[in-house]
């Protein structure tokens, strides 16, 4: 009996084995491929499949011209693309973050493009000033409250979240996010590194519990009663609202007449070794168009880059702000540094 | 065959198994030649000294707690009979199918402040009471022991069942009652067993970075990745793997040492172990404990993904999903086989070898599974790229312009080279343990009767290995379910999993969104696992 079940199971094993050797045979073949279609375009996106998908789609149905896409961190796709140097069948790479941007651009893996139209469609402030990449959505990461027991009278700017009345009463989330590492970046930028220091060490005097980690935390804790103020990117905001119309908690314009509230962006750039700059140029300014830069945005409640481009409605129900105008790629220049002045205050 | 042509067999095969776990540990050694020497004296000023301590104080916390829950459940269900035993016999494992990164964000959901169990305490107690904060070292040791358990409980209770009836016999005829038996013969006849459980637990804790992000403890994982995502610097990062590769091998060297020179034999399997009967009171408490671990690991997590999962399913689930669970499915299968086939080549291999070096050598094939999985898919992706340039050089040499595109890197092989190196460790380990449990005695006697090679391999060793192979298949199985950063990275264009999904939903904070692939996974993985484990009872 014993042996009968050996025999069924190695026999079994041999089979699975066999078709196996048959699977990777079969992969192996398809690796090689013959050079791409011309009218196929390969983005490396660290923007998700859910948010981007919509868009490529509209892109192909407009234009004919495919997008095929992996999604995956930035630092990895990053990492992907120097390794894979010339043979990297990239030709756009997308991130959520302007620090990525400029550390993919700093590394040369991304190349200048010159566009009128990109140039046209997306302010300055918003783009790499050597044009290797630029911002399709804006993300403004500011004040979040409770108005049941936050005056705004008393609320301002964020440097204002380190006075002694916010003792106990601030939510932030942890420094390991990317968001957090450029807001305090710009803030160095505008402040200087030893005001900014005193700034955050004193936001770790006032926190009411241990960092949180994510956004969406941070404001069900606000809501709770867990703390009053926190700092927050507004789409998070919105996520909760659209579902929870009584949620309560209310977003404030962070430094407004003060030199602005922090945005940070979802952009994209041409990579070095792109075999097709031009159809890939071509990409980028219909994403910074009129229509596409609406959906891209609305998607995920986030701002057009482009001024131009329709708002959507929930989101423009929070009102205008004033934005920083510190160039997003400062938030990259100076990230490391924000990164070790965070260490050194003790915020986690 | 003569004699050394199979000892350079040996070094050969034990060569080519480590080269995958060695090529990130050589790229991560060769970080250190461009020092990012203004990193590492932030990193030792600020840093380190306290990742260190929360990583120190997490692994014993989590190494020991897993290995009293593991190996007390193990001997429960071994042992004993009580209401509920035969389903807590395989139910006890499930808790391996969820991903820990995901339990953490459920226990964080439902335990922190603003959560339901907080909220509704405070509505009804009003009094300011508060639970013990789960965003804590505490809260990732609870949940990282109560996802990890499984790997020490399932190997512990394959040592019990398949070695413990004649042990238990040949005790208590020396006049040891049954207590006494358990401690001084069962329990160190499944150490072996118990320590490979425990150094899986430990490796796994060492890299983990989902559940320790979930929950807000800085370790050394979320320095490496601080050190590459915030600061830019990979080098620094790939220096710390490096150092966190030499500590776990370093670790497994001190698990051969208290495990080695001890003769743990089973001369053949022996029949069912007698069970003793808990009734009354014992016998509610047996029950009460098991289902207790289960609710907290398993049930509850899972009713809170169902929950979440039905609201967004009406959106989210779409034909697509069917595609997403069976590459995950297909690709968990033929890793595991991958996995546990290399795993047994490596044990033979390594099965009698004296030369320290190769055994060295052999070690590091199984330090993968201590390297944060992105880092490791990184370490290991450059030299595969390198490979790549180097051959289209080649390619277009040799055809010029005309020359076909290869891309090694974006194939299933790379991927599965990336599983080898990663997850080698959690196919020895109750490969090793079972070989372990053979005795050389045995296979003398066998070559008297003219049994060898092959034949004693399918004849002798076949039927007391089972156990185990079946044990690290199961293990490899699900955790290639779960495993996301390899994947992600190594997968080809449009190759979504599972795992693939629940990144995609994560990456932007959607949590309540991730829990409909999490449950598929969960649910995709628990079959197996059942019908596996139920099997390993059956054949051990």
């Amino acid at each position: 009996m014993r042996i009968i079940c050996i025999d069924n199971l190695t026999t079994m094993i041999a089979t699975v084995a066999r078709r196996l050797a048959a699977l990777i045979a079969a992969l192996s073949l398809s690796a090689v491929v013959l050079p791409a279609a011309a009218e196929t375009l390969v983005v490396y996106s660290a923007r998700n499949e859910q948010l981007i998908k919509p868009v490529f789609d509209a892109y192909t149905r407009e234009t004919g011209v495919q997008v095929r896409f992996t999604t995956g961190d930035a630092a990895v796709l990053i990492e992907r693309l120097a390794a894979e140097g010339r043979n990297s069948p990239a030709d756009v790479l997308m991130t959520v973050d302007a620090g990525e941007l400029w550390n993919a651009a700093e590394r040369g893996l991304l190349r200048p493009v010159s566009s009128t139209t990109l140039a046209k469609n997306i302010p300055a402030h918003l783009r790499d000033p050597g044009n290797r990449w630029f911002g399709l959505s804006m993300r403004a990461r500011t004040i979040a409250y409770s108005p049941a027991r936050v005056d705004t009278a008393k609320l301002g700017t964020y440097e204002g979240l380190a006075g002694a009345e916010w003792k106990g009463r601030l939510c932030l989330r942890t420094s390991k996010k990317v968001y957090n590492q450029s807001l305090v970046a710009t803030m160095i930028a505008a402040l200087g590194e030893q005001k900014s220091e005193q700034v955050v060490r004193g936001w770790v005097a006032n926190l009411a519990t241990d960092v949180f980690a994510n956004d969406t935390q941070l404001l069900e804790a606000i809501a709770a009663g867990q703390c009053d103020v926190g700092i927050v990117n507004t789409y998070y905001f919105g996520r909760i609202v659209k579902d929870r119309a009584d949620f309560p908690v209310k977003l404030f314009w962070a430094n407004q007449g003060a030199g602005g509230t922090h945005v940070n962006i979802s952009g994209a750039g041409v990579t070095q070794h792109s075999r097709q700059t031009a159809a890939a140029t071509r990409f980028l300014e219909w994403l910074s168009g009129g229509p596409a830069q609406a959906h891209f945005a609305a998607v995920n409640m986030e701002f057009p880059a482009n001024p131009a481009a329709t708002i959507d409605p929930l989101v423009q129900s929070w009102g205008p702000f004033e934005p920083s105008l510190i160039n997003v790629a400062e938030a990259g220049r100076l990230q490391p540094a924000a990164v070790r002045l965070m260490d050194r205050a003790g915020y986690r | 065959m003569s004699f050394v042509p199979r000892r350079a067999a040996a070094v050969l095969v034990v060569g080519l198994l480590a080269a995958p776990a060695l090529l990130p540990l050589l790229t991560a050694v060769l970080a250190w030649a461009t020092p990012a020497s203004e990193v590492w004296q932030h990193q030792l000023q600020y840093v380190l000294p306290r990742v260190a301590w929360n990583t120190t104080l997490l692994l014993l916390i989590v190494g020991s707690a897993t290995a009293l829950l593991g190996t007390g459940l193990a001997w429960l269900v071994a042992g004993h009979d009580f209401p509920g035993r035969s389903v807590f016999t395989w139910a006890l494992l499930l808790p391996l199918a969820v991903p820990g990164y995901v339990l953490a964000v459920v226990f964080a959901g439902a335990l922190d402040y603003a959560g339901p169990l907080q909220s509704w305490l405070r509505a009804t107690t009003h009094a300011p009471l508060r639970l013990p904060p789960i965003r804590s070292l505490g809260g990732a040791a609870l949940v990282l022991t109560l996802c990890l358990y499984p790997y020490v409980y399932m190997l512990a209770r394959v040592a019990f069942e398949s070695a413990g009836a004649r042990a238990l016999e040949a005790a208590q005829s020396l006049g040891l009652d049954r207590r006494a038996a358990f401690r001084k013969v069962l329990l160190p006849l499944a150490r072996p067993a118990v320590a490979a459980g425990v150094g899986l637990v430990c490796m796994e804790t060492l890299s983990d970075f989902g559940v320790v992000a979930a929950l807000n403890v800085d370790t050394f994982t979320t320095a490496i990745y601080r050190a590459w995502f915030g600061m830019f610097s990979i080098s620094a990062a790939l220096q710390m793997a490096a150092l966190l590769g030499l500590l776990a091998l370093s670790g497994v060297w001190l698990e051969r040492r208290l495990r080695g020179g001890r003769g743990f034999a089973a001369q053949r399997p022996s029949g069912d172990l007698p069970r003793q009967r808990l009734g009354g009171a014992r016998g509610l408490a047996a029950t009460l404990a098991a289902t207790l671990v289960l609710l907290l690991a398993f049930l509850l997590p899972m009713a809170q993904l169902l929950a979440w999962s039905i609201t967004h399913a009406a959106t989210d689930l779409d034909a697509r999903y069917w595609a997403f669970a069976a590459r995950s499915v297909a690709i968990a299968a033929s890793g595991a086989l991958v996995v546990v086939a290399a795993a047994l080549v490596l044990g033979y291999a390594l099965r009698g070898e004296s030369r320290p070096w190769v055994r060295g050598l052999g070690r590091f094939a199984t330090v993968g599974y201590a390297i944060p999985g992105t880092v490791l898919a990184v370490g290991l992706f450059a030299p595969v790229a390198a490979l790549d340039g180097w051959l289209q050089s080649a390619l277009e040499g040799l055809f010029g312009a005309a020359s076909p595109q290869l891309f090694l890197q974006g194939t299933l092989l790379t991927m599965f080279i990336a599983y080898l190196a990663r997850f080698l460790a959690v196919g020895t380990g109750p490969v090793e343990s079972g070989l372990d449990r053979i005795h050389h005695n045995l296979d003398e006697a066998a070559a008297n009767l003219g049994v060898r090679g092959v034949a004693r391999l399918r004849r002798v060793h076949f039927p007391l290995l089972r156990g185990s192979l079946l044990a690290a298949a199961v293990l490899v199985f699900v955790d290639l379910m779960k495993e996301l950063p390899i994947t992600l990275m190594t997968r080809p264009f449009g190759f979504e999993t599972l795992a693939v999904r629940v990144f995609e939903m994560a990456a932007e904070g959607e949590w309540q969104r991730a829990a409909l692939p999490s449950v598929l996974i969960v649910a995709a993985g628990v079959l197996p696992v059942v019908l596996l484990a139920r099997r390993v009872t059956h054949v051990a």
